[in-house]
């Protein structure tokens, strides 16, 4: 069965704070869950399917069920794929809804990583990994940085090409008056910025960010009696991407086999993509995840983005409008959220005037969890307007 | 690139592993300074990191193979920003190294500037001992 055509995106909301010092984490989830409603035409007595990851707080989606009063729920789904999930949660909820388990979806997502720091909680020593690669001291940023210095040794990709990522997504969020980082910047700032794990610096990171984000996701004959624009799911893939039993590699993501699953179900091909939302915890993610999803060949991404491909709207590939996570927002480090939100706002025609793509009429979202350097899980969502 | 001041950085941490019926043997053997992985009994393959299936072929019968310990930098990082235990040994390297006999598996280089480091250069184990009956299987430039 395909899920092309069987659900619609009728409402996505967006946090508009980026640092939140006196509210709880489940109250932002409050805000943005009544906002993605509201943008949608509907209440949360409407809802009848919840989605939300580990940034939930309590007991899987049971605590925030209760807590939102969600009483009329016939489906839930705490699928936990770090970033990716909640892309995997529309692909997710599509389906529920194609088979007739549901009608209207609430996902959320909810953080405050930065008005409230607690500490990244680490691997669990129960992981059976734990012991082989805990107390050699990997961090978030030095993970990502094996797999940029390994694409580079095999594809001579350089830092200049990675930075060329950031300096696209920084001209998007001058546009954006949330972006917590709106100011352009160019490749030499990236690359004179603080080294934090080498070859990735200060700038090929993305922001820490409080925040939040949620999608509503309907059937198709409730998407056609709602007043606003929606956009139709035409496609989902999704697949980990794991270390093999000590064959692990570093130059690619589960995109790979996420990419392809959702352009087949959708009827698509890259080429015919004209926006692209792309996880970029960091400028190697977008980097790999371009070449999985097939807009370029293995190894030429770094040609690829260093041309101003990236850049909305006349670019080829114009990508994360809204400054993506490198410059606008990253709420509880978990980018999925957000990716499909501005993919929504394109294919609504509702992006920054600056950054709308014109005629905007198939986006792509990609989101990726977990760590490109070890382990990870990549969720491709294909993306229609309303008539698409 | 600017590198951060910082002052000079302690040696590496030496974190207790946590250890388990799965993979006491392992840890009892880094010890005694030798490096085992697994062997799955069915097809072969060599399994890192070490477990009780392989996930090859799925079988459920795998035994310890003691390796040279000897291998090349498959990947590294000089991270500036060490975290927990690890923060005042920064700067430090995160590698993988891909073993003689094929696994990749992640460690720490060691006894090396991070500015003579490379992809493919070849190194060798040393243990460190973690004080709790187990050392942390690292690796320093091939020195013979």
């Amino acid at each position: 069965m395909s899920i092309r055509g069987k659900a619609y995106i009728a409402g996505a909301y967006e946090h508009p704070e980026r640092k939140i010092p006196n509210k709880s984490i489940s109250q932002v989830h409050a805000e943005v869950a009544v906002g993605a409603l509201a943008d949608a035409g509907l209440a949360l007595s409407d809802v009848d399917a919840y989605f939300c990851a580990g940034d939930a707080p309590g007991f899987g989606p049971i605590s925030m069920a209760d807590y939102l009063g969600l009483t009329k729920l016939t489906y839930t789904d705490s699928t936990e794929t770090g970033g990716s999930s909640y892309v995997a949660h529309v692909g997710h909820a599509a389906a529920a809804i194609a088979e007739g388990k549901c009608r209207v979806a609430l996902i959320t997502l909810a953080g405050l990583p930065r008005s409230q720091p607690v500490p990244r909680p680490s691997a669990s020593s129960l992981a059976p990994e734990a012991g082989f690669e805990q107390p050699f001291g990997p961090t978030t940023v030095s993970m990502y940085a094996l797999a940029a210095r390994r694409h580079m040794h095999e594809y001579g990709t350089t830092s200049a090409q990675l930075a060329a990522i950031k300096v696209a997504a920084s001209e998007h969020a001058q546009h954006n008056p949330h972006a917590m980082l709106p100011k352009p910047v160019t490749v030499a700032e990236v690359l004179d910025s603080p080294m934090i794990s080498d070859p990735l610096h200060r700038l090929d990171c993305c922001v820490i960010s409080d925040g939040g984000g949620a999608l509503v996701v309907v059937a198709p004959e409730i998407a056609a009696a709602l007043p606003r624009q929606t956009v139709k799911v035409l496609g989902h893939g999704e697949s980990p991407k794991l270390t093999s039993g000590g064959r692990i590699d570093l130059t690619h993501t589960g995109a790979v086999w996420s990419g392809p699953r959702a352009f087949e179900e959708a009827g698509v091909t890259p080429g015919d993509v004209d926006y692209a939302s792309i996880y970029d915890s960091f400028t190697i993610t977008v980097l790999q995840t371009i070449e999985d999803l097939g807009f370029c060949e293995k190894g030429k991404g770094g040609a690829f983005v260093a041309d101003g491909a990236l850049v909305a709207p006349d670019g080829r590939l114009p990508f994360n409008t809204d400054g993506g996570g490198l410059c606008n927002n990253h709420p509880v480090n978990r980018g999925g959220m957000t990716k499909v939100i501005e993919a929504v706002r394109q294919l609504r025609g509702e992006a920054n005037a600056p950054v709308q793509v014109p005629d905007c009429g198939i986006a792509v979202v990609n989101g990726n969890g977990g760590s490109l350097g070890t382990r990870s899980a990549a969720a491709t969502l294909i993306l229609g307007r309303e008539d698409a | 690139m600017t590198t951060p001041a910082a002052p000079a950085p302690q040696p590496l941490p030496t974190p207790a592993p946590p250890v388990n019926p799965e993979t006491q043997e392992f840890w009892a053997a880094t010890a005694q300074g030798r490096l085992l992985v697994k062997q799955c009994a069915d097809c072969d393959s060599l399994i890192w990191y070490p477990r009780a299936i392989c996930p090859q072929c799925g079988s459920l019968h795998t035994d310890w193979l003691q390796v040279s310990g000897r291998g090349r930098i498959y990947s590294y990082s000089v991270n500036y920003r060490g975290e927990g235990a690890y923060q005042a040994a920064a700067p430090f390297v995160l590698a993988y190294v891909e073993l003689d006999e094929g696994p990749r598996v992640m460690t720490n280089i060691v006894e090396a500037d991070g500015a003579d480091l490379a992809v493919d250069l070849p190194v060798e184990v040393v243990f460190h001992d973690t004080g709790d009956g187990a050392a942390l299987p690292r690796f320093r430039p091939l020195r013979s």
